[in-house]
């Protein structure tokens, strides 16, 4: 059996070649039930990180590939589109995320659930597992056109992120 | 895996602290994109040929397979390279570092594997570089990968070396993998077999991607 070939720093440099110009786009522009996923990435002074990747992942339908790639702009902010995944298996709507950057070894795995959702958030298997402050973390707000979900790397703020 | 590195400064203020969470249930992270079609062009794996003219420095084919945690190979998987040129200058409004720019190369690659797991790029060997890290921080010669698998808790982006770089001992990232037989992992091995002759040398680099969530489960 092979071992793991290790992760390593993506770097400051990504910008060459993982970016694509549709990247954000998971659902078609102009698709029924888009929603916009955004926020800002946040580091341990509450700096922005402007030089991070964040890619999410839900199951791809039609007209909805299911992948979305998003680097931050200088502010730090991100934004991909998309639509509301369903409710699965009785888990809560969420999308998957990884989050890359210069300084993290390895992506960091969080997901994105639905702060319009109260009723099923709190039966979800791992949300009502956490206390309130680090289950706040994982719960974007609604806002115009879509949600809020800051990602802060470090700090009293952090962000639930998974250990696989 | 411990996320701090002081000795890589940006780990400090970026890695996250808080103990990290074991999802009681993978799901979406089971799964993965898989879907490539428009992503990948004829002449993508080839970074000497994405130019008018050939790019500067020493021509080389990296190739290897990624593969599954149990050896099996993982067929049409995105595999996607970047690097600095042969000068040690990335294509980047970011790298301020004095060398040259190469008008003949971008240091961009993509390929799909083979229905065996089988990626070939062909590019120039890099070159090192200082980035200021610490006093006369230099960077090994390295290939930046970034590869999918199966599911997107396999997600991997990494950095292939080059064997007996003297530069490894004081680089904070090649470091930042604490295990030394894991960091070997990290270095390709000369492939003479590979190399084509009166063009271009070789390096074979296998992927291996970590198992997923509850596979012992």
């Amino acid at each position: 059996m092979p071992d793991p070939t290790p992760p390593q720093t993506v770097g400051p440099f990504f910008a060459i070649g993982l970016p694509w110009d549709d990247g954000p786009q998971v659902v078609e522009p102009g698709t029924e039930g888009a929603i916009a996923l955004r926020g800002v990435v946040l580091d341990g002074a509450g700096e922005p990180v402007p030089d991070a990747l964040v890619e999410t992942w839900q199951a791809p339908g039609a007209g909805c590939r299911g992948f979305g790639r998003c680097p931050t702009d200088v502010d730090g902010r991100w934004e991909i589109v998309t639509r509301k995944p369903a409710a699965a298996d009785g888990e809560a709507p969420h999308v998957a995320v990884a989050v890359f950057a210069r300084g993290l070894l390895h992506r960091v795995p969080t997901r994105i659930y639905f702060g319009d959702e109260p009723e099923a958030n709190d039966a979800d298997p791992l949300l009502s597992t956490l206390d309130p402050e680090r289950r706040a973390t994982l719960v974007a707000a609604p806002e115009d056109g879509g949600y809020r979900f800051d990602i802060h790397l470090q700090g009293d703020h952090e962000t639930v992120f998974f250990g696989f | 895996m411990e996320l701090l590195y002081p000795d890589y400064k940006s780990t400090r203020l970026r890695a996250p602290r808080r103990e990290r969470i074991q999802l009681p249930r993978a799901s979406t992270e089971l799964t993965g994109p898989a879907l490539w079609d428009g992503r990948v062009a004829p002449l993508d794996h080839d970074l000497t040929r994405q130019h008018d003219g050939e790019p500067l420095g020493e021509r080389i084919v990296v190739h290897g397979r990624v593969l599954e945690a149990d050896g099996r190979p993982v067929p049409n998987t995105l595999v996607e390279v970047w690097q600095c040129n042969a000068a040690g200058r990335y294509r980047h409004q970011g790298d301020q570092h004095p060398a040259p720019l190469d008008p003949n190369f971008t240091g961009l690659g993509r390929c799909l594997t083979g229905a065996d797991g089988a990626f070939e790029f062909v590019t120039v060997k890099p070159g090192a570089y200082p980035w200021g890290n610490h006093h006369n921080a230099w960077r090994p010669a390295h290939v930046h990968f970034s590869v999918f698998g199966r599911a997107f808790a396999q997600r991997l982006v990494t950095q292939m070396y080059f064997p007996g770089d003297p530069l490894f001992g004081q680089d904070p990232i090649f470091n930042s993998v604490r295990d030394a037989a894991a960091r070997e992992r990290l270095v390709s091995a000369f492939d003479l077999e590979r190399t084509r002759p009166e063009w271009a040398l070789a390096y074979r680099w296998d992927i291996v991607l970590a198992r997923t969530p509850f596979e012992d489960a």
